[in-house]
């Protein structure tokens, strides 16, 4: 019997012509795809263990390398194809569950390349962002009904609210998931952008706390790294109560990622297994959520917003209005293309339902129930651009979540396979010698860069809708028409079909 | 008993044109002229002066819409609201009066007077009522009146189809029609009313409308908004509106700029200046540099009423009981003058239109962005003092 029933997923094609053999990509490569033949004086590839990182070919000082697809092929079955024939084999082989890395690609409708903005023309005259202000500030947090005002001041002060120059934050990725690094970019880009980055489960290493104001911490169900002063380090308090890439299953963080710095920022011994149970074990109702919502809020004194992260499933809409009932201030949902370090496959390509649907049908239930100001609305996975976040806000978004996006602008080149820990990029991994390739600094520049081009393109887009400040496109489903979508997908995101 | 039909829209009106393109099942761009004229102390004068006004705007209207409020008009009726409003057909009527009944002790009911115009075509009844809350119904909703004849109005202009109450204040009224301002005018006899407060409105809109109601000036009890451009922010105002109990069943901007000042003024009872930092709010940059009091308190307006910001291009005039006030947006998209003559305050879409009624005219200035110009009248009660 063959060793392996299958074969490689990429071909490595190294242009002898050009290559050099100076080794660079065998030194770069932690999969030791490249090797030198110190016999033979030169360096050869071994297909099987390339994942398609990129970070060769890109390295490269000759250009010598192209990745590819593999040649081979099984023969042409639309019903079993190769996917679904080498996962077969892959479990036959080792009798586990798959696992799989960042959100799901698999070819459902993404609603977003549905949608369509309005511009103004004729009756109400464009703005250009050059010449007039056009604004994206942005507050998060429970907003009372009224203002009341007593001789000209501010009577009783709002509730706590996460102020955010542009509605766009980092959504929660812990350190053990992504290296110190990658956490340090995160936190450098949105303390000098002015927004948010988000802890995850993995606690607030101490080199992070004085990046305090621009976090917000985490509070998931295996409570790594919480005490009161990571409570009060933050701006927020997030609880999560689940992940769009696998709604209904918990966390595990393999010992080997468990290195001094994780296990004392996670305060668990080193080299253990950090499992996440799939429920808080002390909820197990909407009544335990408000429970803790007010146990956090009592922690911190009343003086930050509590969030509540969720995962898009079929009876958001309900779940969401009891959410804000409960107190949450901010409810973040996440869709079922929201990126992981590590999910079962068959979860994550499964289990959820698409972002744009579920925050259109949320907004929309909260404001028939008259709560919609009590509580703002965070949407992520997947947000790809800033034409993504302009429709989201259109839709009911006060702010959106990025991940995937920041961890790309990185350096990520969506190989997949971060629950591997051997990212060549330096970002998914804690092995020393990879996080010194992501370089803090440079990944901040480079981070926010993107936010200032989305910034610079969202502006483009508001001035041409006539609007001048992103309230005011929030919530406005007018601005959208859909495109190629079925009455029931206009009918549940409250737009209008293109031409009417 | 009533029942109110499964249509809350009020349907076409003028035939031929199908029911789809009608006012109220979608948005229809406009724009216009808008013209007013208050005497600030209370004086009431005859309706020829702003109909000659709004006249000399001919051409910024196209005649598909025009109207006229007036502030001061049944002094003998003044401690009744009075309702103006439109019925499509003797059902409408039928339906409204009983619904009204159960409701109002209804004081007088009858015709407004109207005149023969040959530009003024496809009428439809035109009624005026002055009633009160009845006081069984009125403690059992356990509202105050205004907010009690509010839902009223909302029931009757969504749920019963073909009428349309234009205007539900107290010692004023609307006059609306579809047609050029100066043939409403005629229509309606305005210069036979005198008010101390006048406002007009020539509708320049981008498709045929197909209901009366669509006229301007728009009315909720005793606000009424005249109101030049388009606003880009309508659907967020709206969909913010519907959680407190508005029902936007025009589609028209003008409705929702109403709803938006008596949500903010009548309801949650903010000053003029307040509502105006609120719905043309100052920039961030320029709140930045406010003194910390009146940073923190501008900071929370933006925050809590985000989503009553009204953005995109506009020149307003809202008139209540006793006071007016006029506002671009805080770019200023839009032209609006102002100016002055012994107690008379004239406002306008264009100079001219003021020139024209009063050449004497002086302190003519053209409004900023943002800044609104607010004038009260002497001795009369209302909001804002």
């Amino acid at each position: 019997m063959a060793i392996d029933m299958t074969f490689p997923e990429f071909q490595i094609e190294r242009d002898r012509d050009k290559c050099i053999d100076c080794q660079v990509c065998a030194r770069q490569c932690s999969n030791q795809a490249h090797f030198y033949d110190e016999e033979e004086g030169i360096v050869v590839s071994d297909d099987s263990k390339c994942v398609n990182c990129l970070r060769c070919v890109t390295l490269c000082p000759t250009k010598a390398l192209t990745i590819k697809k593999h040649d081979m092929e099984f023969k042409l079955n639309a019903n079993w194809n190769e996917t679904a024939i080498k996962e077969i084999y892959k479990q036959a082989a080792t009798g586990g569950m798959l696992l799989t890395g960042m959100g799901n690609d698999r070819n459902y409708p993404i609603f977003w390349d549905h949608i369509l903005l309005n511009a103004s023309q004729v009756t109400n005259p464009s703005i250009d962002p050059l010449r007039e202000p056009i604004e994206l500030k942005t507050f998060l947090g429970s907003k009372p009904e009224r203002v009341l005002i007593e001789n000209g001041r501010l009577a009783e002060p709002l509730p706590p609210q996460l102020e955010l120059e542009i509605p766009v934050m980092f959504s929660a990725m812990s350190f053990g998931s992504i290296s110190l690094n990658a956490c340090k970019t995160l936190a450098m880009t949105a303390s000098a952008i002015g927004t948010m980055y988000n802890t995850g489960e993995g606690g607030l290493h101490k080199d992070l706390y004085k990046y305090g104001k621009n976090t917000i911490v985490q509070v998931a169900s295996g409570r790594f790294g919480v005490h009161p002063e990571y409570l009060n380090a933050g701006a927020a308090i997030e609880i999560k109560m689940g992940q769009g890439a696998k709604p209904g299953i918990g966390g595990h963080l393999p010992g080997e990622k468990v290195g001094a710095e994780v296990s004392s920022t996670r305060m668990i011994p080193l080299g253990t297994d950090a499992i996440s149970p799939a429920p808080h074990h002390d909820i197990y109702s909407i009544e335990d959520l408000k429970q803790l919502i007010y146990a956090l809020k009592e922690a911190t004194e009343y003086r930050k917003p509590v969030s509540v992260k969720i995962a898009a499933v079929h009876n958001i809409a309900a779940i969401c209005s009891g959410i804000a009932r409960a107190g949450a201030d901010i409810i973040a949902i996440d869709g079922y293309r929201g990126g992981t370090g590590s999910a079962p496959t068959r979860i994550r390509d499964n289990v959820g339902i698409p972002i744009e649907l579920a925050l259109a049908a949320v907004d929309s239930r909260l404001r028939e129930e008259g709560i919609r100001n009590r509580v703002s609305l965070v949407c992520g996975g997947s947000i790809r651009n800033s034409a993504d976040i302009i429709k989201a806000v259109a839709l009911g978004a006060d702010a959106v979540y990025v991940a995937s996006a920041a961890l790309i602008a990185m350096g990520c080149h969506m190989c997949q396979k971060c629950y591997t820990g051997k990212c060549n990029w330096g970002i998914a991994t804690q092995d020393p010698n990879l996080v010194k390739r992501l370089n803090p600094e440079i990944g901040t520049r480079r981070l926010k860069n993107l936010l200032n081009a989305w910034s610079h393109e969202m502006k483009e887009m508001l001035g041409g809708m006539g609007i001048n400040a992103i309230e005011s496109l929030r919530g406005n489903r007018l601005m959208l028409r859909g495109i190629g979508l079925m009455d029931n997908e206009l009918r549940v995101l409250g737009i209008k079909a293109a031409g009417e | 008993m009533f029942t109110f039909g499964e249509s809350n829209r009020v349907g076409a009106h003028i035939s031929g044109i199908s029911e789809n393109f009608s006012e109220g099942n979608m948005r229809i761009p406009a724009g216009c002229a808008i013209s007013a004229i208050a005497n600030v102390k209370g004086i009431p004068f005859s309706g020829k002066a702003i109909r000659d006004s709004i006249a000399n705007m001919r051409e910024r209207s196209n005649g598909l819409g025009g109207g006229f409020a007036a502030y001061g008009i049944y002094p003998e009726y003044k401690g009744f609201y009075a309702f103006h409003i439109f019925y499509e057909g003797c059902a409408a009527q039928e339906n409204t009066e009983c619904f009204l009944g159960e409701n109002f002790d209804i004081e007088v009911g009858g015709k407004i007077p109207t005149r023969k115009v040959v530009g003024i075509t496809d009428a439809p009844l035109i009624w005026r009522y002055f009633l009160a809350p009845r006081v069984d119904k009125l403690a059992e909703s356990e509202l105050n009146a205004d907010e009690f004849v509010m839902r009223c109005v909302m029931r009757v202009n969504s749920s019963i189809d073909g009428a349309y109450i234009a205007s539900s204040g107290k010692n004023m009224g609307v006059f609306k029609a579809v047609g050029y301002p100066e043939d409403v005018a005629d229509f309606y006899m305005i210069d036979t009313y005198k008010a101390y407060i006048w406002t007009a409105h020539g509708r320049f809109p981008t498709n045929t409308p197909g209901w009366w109601g669509g006229a301007h000036p728009f009315a909720l009890l005793d606000w009424t908004v005249v109101h030049n451009g388009e606003i880009s922010s309508y659907g967020a105002n709206v969909r913010f509106l519907e959680m407190f109990g508005y029902k936007c069943t025009l589609q028209t901007d003008t409705e929702a700029i109403t709803y938006i000042f008596d949500h903010l003024v009548r309801r949650h009872g903010l000053s003029f200046e307040v509502a105006v930092a609120t719905v043309a709010a100052p920039f961030w940059d320029d709140i930045e540099r406010m003194l910390p009091e009146k940073r923190e308190l501008i900071k929370a307006l933006r925050a809590t009423y985000a989503s009553l910001l009204i953005n995109g291009p506009f020149s307003i005039i809202l008139a209540w009981g006793n006071g007016l006030m006029a506002l671009n947006d805080r770019i200023k998209l839009r032209s609006l003058v102002s100016a002055q003559h012994g107690d008379n305050i004239y406002i306008a879409s264009e100079e001219a239109a003021i020139r024209t009624v009063c050449p004497e005219a002086t302190n003519v200035r053209s409004l900023g962005g943002g800044e609104p110009l607010l004038v009260f009248i002497e001795g009369i009660d209302g909001y804002g003092n």
